[in-house]
């Protein structure tokens, strides 16, 4: 036993890989996965293994002290700078027990809801607090972040308003980085977009009645608090959809956007507990009036009930994703921010509503200390009606933030002579120290302290803002928030949540095209670390050394294993870096004045988010046919090219393909697109069968998006948070999302292998796809991590193990359920199709049948009917060992031999242990057993489970039910009765 | 309601009845049978002018979301409101209970399937 990480993240053992290789008839995992991988993309017929420029691989313990080296040239500053950004007391029962606890953030997007009912719980309650706090009906769970969440409520906007306008009005007083990402993602879309400073435009103002949606943001960048229902109902009238972009902390003191006529709220629940990470993650929310609730993107959990009539959460409205809808659909928004909106959500449990409001009045009457004490040193403080933010006159701006940095204090630049300070949950608790004294000192230097600051001069009911925007309707009056208010209660109610879910702290999660690979403990050490998590996304340069060198290594790291020459981390999930390579891509065209290249080519495989993307970022979606193997069909393609020749924009590929085969063909494909002058997108999300084997850039690839959540170790959370980097070739690399408020623009260019160490840059230059510079920089460290720890070799025997697993697997069950597809040699990638509808022909059992079974036996179900309808696609990743692959393998033949004996007829087809799965403990020990089976069978189908039984707490859930009678709010308690 | 071999058909699987100068329109058991539980239903405003071939509302199932396409030219005259309080309607009685719209037709429509010519296109 070596003491290499890469034999702690790898499950099968030398002996484990030996015999499963046997099976297979291959001498070695380097045999098995050259004969699987085509020749002509092998990744030694483009560099020697010395090229490499990954580090060799550091032990965890080498690996930490670097990386807590790095951490060290961050400087933990406090963040008064704002715009969106808070300083905020993470309860440490939350952290804990939520951000630092596998049961939580190891689990999946709750796709099977009967394992998921305690993150739909907490994420319920997420959608409840918005949906209170915001004083509108209907809240999602989540979005990205802010930034984005304002251009989704401008699409929602687009497409529900009646008015035939092309235009959207941008309140001026926005923060800047929404104002960017406006700009980019509307030009992208043909939307025009119309500055207003709206608190200064009047009601009867024409531009109002031309518009399909406004936006405003509450309170505005420059921290004022203005009324802004009679500009909302001047733009209504004209047929505009209002969205409204609104702290969710100071709604518990002002007037809620729903009372104010919004029809959309958008805004972040960062500074509900969530740290701030250098941007990121966060949970960003948004919320609608009834009517526009099937508007909503992203994803929205609401309240069934179980086959025995039990109330149930679940996913609604599944439909309305970019999976189903395709080109059809209107957002991409795929991954949420899951483990962030269940802090931010159980911040609010934990608070309750008068614990939020006594924070708020805190965070308002520090900013009305400050405030007060700065005018009583004879400093003019500019804002009148605000929450949490000063604007203050200084004779020279950049002058008052360098003092003020000197102390340890960020301030933000608004121009030469203004500054301004936001107050936050930690800085109000810290003006009763030397906090309020060193502001004075660095805006009136020299001028002895007035005697009447004193922080506790201030009254309780102090407010800053006008009388008629106090809010006086109530919220948060469910239960939830009015109970767990001790830490004892908090931990034994996040205790309770987490036992009712499935994660991989219980077993195996082999879910196709998902990569639910380990996430291991010291890759999630950095996270929580002050000098990671308490850093602001706009800190100055010089505070940020260490994150920036650690984002330069990964992003030089990543390029070189993908064989790319420049990455950006900024996208925050998948389907954000489908768009930044796409919008890079049209940037490339546009550049040259090919200005009709708009056709994307998608094959009829690819993943919705694919399609869906592409519409967003301006483009034609033309569907490419698959032949019967699931591989691009090749004369179709080149039909299609020769098709769109002169308005060819791009071709979007998955390598190896949804179909988890390695299509031989590839260069092929890519060669033909290339000499119709189009571009080559290789989608990144099965990566983790191609690493250290062949690279996207060496067989065509000109722009991929990589999914750090699957290949690089990120936890999936229970539904995010996602990174979805873009690699791209030096071409394009000049289009790669910038951001205006990046500390740096530059970042490092692959120099070709000819010129050596030179260190080159590349300024990115595209517009941002993401409110933050660097995307979710606080769990980057987690993928620098597990390249440090594993090195070239390791990730290659990463990929390897995962070939071998999924391998192995199609071998053992193939004779049980046919392998749909598979490549060169008759073998798969890392995950195999199997086919379900043989047996649903002879047996009447469905996939859903065997999918709810599975949980009987243990199991989280592999991913159901993608690809390919009726069947189920297992990707066991390299983390699995034997024993637990042969579990699996174990139980899906147990559960084919019930199949068999519905078929038989020893079971009838409506009473059996696959129809009635899951089985509760409950439905085998209440009342009469009635049922054809035994409760044995039911619950103990294999001897195993009587020592390691894992108890779903609620019965099959019914869809259409809980689409047909949508409810996405806490239910009253006595539901449950 | 007329039996369905009384009906005729377009190639997108909906169903039209003639009677006098309106068409009621409805999907085929066909396609609610492919669509699975259908759980929402959105219909055009009465009044509202529709086009042939053009979308004018949607199925949504707890699979997809099919689209209603107008299937000839016309002004929607009345609308199922029991469908779309019970969407259900569609699975449970696609030619009858769960009709979807009536159109007023300028005159005779033409490139419509037969019940037979439907009967092939599905394979029955």
């Amino acid at each position: 036993m070596t003491d290499l990480f890469s034999s702690r993240h790898i499950g099968t053992d030398a002996d484990a890989q030996s015999t499963m290789l046997e099976r297979l008839g291959y001498a070695s995992v380097d045999a098995l996965v050259e004969a699987a991988v085509p020749a002509s993309i092998h990744v030694d017929a483009f560099r020697a293994d010395s090229e490499s420029v990954l580090p060799a691989a550091a032990s965890e313990r080498a690996a930490l002290a670097e990386l807590s080296a790095l951490a060290r040239r961050n400087r933990v500053n406090r963040a008064m700078i704002g715009l969106g950004y808070y300083d905020t007391i993470t309860p440490a029962v939350i952290k804990r027990n939520v951000l630092e606890n596998p049961s939580w953030y190891t689990a999946y997007t709750p796709y099977q809801p009967e394992i998921s009912q305690g993150r739909l719980e907490a994420l319920i309650n997420f959608q409840t607090m918005v949906a209170d706090l915001t004083g509108l009906d209907m809240a999602n769970a989540s979005m990205l972040d802010e930034g984005t969440a304002v251009v989704e409520g401008m699409l929602l906007a687009r497409r529900a308003s009646k008015s035939r306008s092309n235009r959207f009005i941008v309140d001026t007083d926005a923060f800047p980085q929404t104002t960017a990402l406006l700009v980019n993602r509307a030009e992208a879309v043909g939307i025009e977009l119309v500055f207003l400073d709206l608190a200064n435009t009047a009601r009867d103002a024409a531009e109002l009645t031309d518009a399909f949606g406004i936006f405003v943001q509450y309170p505005g960048s420059s921290g004022k608090v203005w009324n802004p229902a009679s500009v909302i109902a001047a733009a209504k009238e004209g047929g505009a959809v209002a969205v409204v972009a609104a702290d969710l902390l100071a709604l518990t003191l002002i007037t809620s956007p729903g009372e104010l006529g919004a029809d959309v709220a958008v805004g972040t629940s960062q500074r509900f507990g969530v740290p701030l990470g250098f941007g990121g993650p966060h949970a960003g929310y948004l919320a609608v009036r009834k009517g526009l609730e099937r508007q909503l993107p992203g994803r929205l959990v609401g309240v069934s009930q179980d086959a025995t009539g039990h109330p149930a959460y679940r996913l609604t409205l599944q439909t309305r994703e970019q999976h189903i809808r395709r080109e059809k659909a209107t957002s991409n928004i795929c991954t949420a921010q899951v483990l962030l909106a269940v802090m931010a959500g159980m911040y609010a449990v934990y608070h309750g509503p008068r614990g939020l409001r006594a924070i708020a009045q805190s965070v308002h009457a520090g900013a009305g200390v400050v405030s007060s004490a700065l005018r009583a040193s004879g400093v003019e403080v500019l804002s009148e009606s605000y929450f949490d933010t000063l604007e203050v006159r200084v004779s020279d701006a950049g002058e008052t933030v360098r003092l003020a940095h000197e102390r340890g204090i960020l301030l933000r630049t608004v121009d030469q002579t203004t500054v301004a300070l936001s107050l936050d949950e930690a800085s109000a608790e810290d003006l009763s120290g030397r906090l309020l004294g060193e502001l004075l000192e660095v805006f009136a230097p020299g001028v002895p302290a007035p005697a009447s600051v004193d922080s506790d001069a201030v009254p309780l009911d102090f407010r800053a803002f006008p009388d008629d925007l106090a809010r006086r309707s109530a919220y948060l009056t469910h239960p939830t928030f009015n109970t767990h208010h001790s830490e004892t209660a908090m931990m034994r109610y996040l205790k309770y949540l987490a036992d009712k879910d499935y994660a991989l702290d219980r077993g195996m999660i082999p879910l196709g095209s998902c990569t639910m690979k380990l996430n291991a403990a010291t890759e999630m050490e950095a996270v929580t670390w002050p000098e990671i998590s308490n850093i602001h996304p706009f800190a100055p340069e010089s505070d940020v050394e260490g994150y920036l060198e650690i984002i330069t290594q990964l992003e030089t790291w990543l390029a070189d294993v993908t064989g790319y020459d420049s990455v950006s981390l900024q996208p925050n999930a998948g389907s954000q870096g489908e768009l930044a390579g796409l919008l890079a891509i049209r940037g490339y065209h546009r550049s040259r004045g090919d200005l009709e290249r708009t056709v994307c080519l998608i094959p009829q495989s690819a993943h919705g988010t694919n399609a869906a993307s592409a519409v967003l970022a301006g483009m034609k979606v033309v569907v490419v046919a698959c032949d019967e193997l699931g591989n691009v069909d090749l004369a179709d393609l080149r039909a299609k090219v020769e098709e769109h020749a002169a308005d060819l924009a791009a071709l979007m590929i998955t390598y190896p393909s949804t179909h988890g085969v390695y299509e031989h063909e590839v260069v092929a494909i890519t060669q033909a697109v290339h000499d119709a002058g189009g571009q080559v997108y290789v989608d990144g999300a099965n990566l983790n069968a191609l690493l250290g084997y062949a690279r996207f850039g060496d067989f065509g690839g000109d722009v991929s998006h990589l999914n750090l959540h699957k290949t690089f170790c990120i936890p999936h959370g229970g539904g995010g948070p996602g990174v979805g980097p873009v690699a791209a070739k030096s071409h394009l690399a000049p289009f790669l999302p910038g951001h205006p408020l990046a500390q740096r623009a530059e970042h490092p260019l692959r120099s070709g292998s000819e010129s050596g160490s030179d260190v080159a840059t590349v300024v990115h230059g595209g517009g941002p796809v993401s409110a933050a510079p660097y995307g979710s920089p606080s769990i980057l460290p987690i993928s620098w991590a597990y390249v440090r720890m594993m090195g070239a070799e390791g990730l290659k025997q990463a990929t390897g193990a995962a070939v071998l697993a999924a391998n192995y697997i199609a071998s053992r069950l193939r004779e049980y359920y046919p392998v749909l597809y598979s490549g060169d040699n008759g073998l798969v990638a890392h995950e195999c199709i199997l086919d379900l509808r043989p047996l649903t022909e002879a047996t009447g059992v469905t996939v859903d049948d065997v999918a709810k079974r599975l949980i009987d036996y243990g199991f989280h179900s592999p991913t159901m009917s993608f690809p390919v309808a009726g069947t189920l696609m297992v990707e066991p990743t390299e983390s699995e060992d034997l024993p637990e692959i042969e579990r699996f393998i174990a139980a899906m033949i147990a559960i084919k031999g019930e199949a068999t004996a519905v078929a038989a007829g020893t079971w009838p087809a409506d009473d059996n242990p696959l129809r009635g799965a899951p089985h509760t403990a409950e439905s085998v020990i209440v009342g009469e057993w009635e049922h054809a089976y035994t409760r044995e069978q039911a619950v103990y189908p294999l001897p195993s489970l009587v020592r390691n039984k894992y108890w779903p707490p609620v019965r099959r859930i019914d869809q259409a039910w809980g689409d047909r009678n949508l409810f996405c709010a806490c239910p009253p308690p006595e539901a449950f009765a | 309601m007329a039996a369905p071999q009384e009906l005729q058909y377009t190639a997108e699987h909906e169903w039209i009845l003639v009677e006098g100068d309106t068409a009621t329109v409805g999907i085929t058991a066909y396609a609610a049978e492919k669509l699975g539980d259908v759980v929402f239903v959105e219909l055009p405003a009465v009044g509202t002018d529709v086009a042939e071939g053009k979308v004018v509302g949607e199925i949504e199932s707890t699979k997809s979301v099919g689209e209603l396409f107008a299937p000839v030219n016309g002004t929607v005259v009345e609308v199922n409101d029991d469908v779309v309080a019970s969407p259900e309607l569609v699975n449970s009685d696609p030619f009858g209970a769960g009709w979807l719209i009536k159109v007023t037709i300028p005159g005779a429509i033409e490139g419509l399937l037969s019940y037979d010519e439907y009967a092939a296109l599905i394979g029955e």
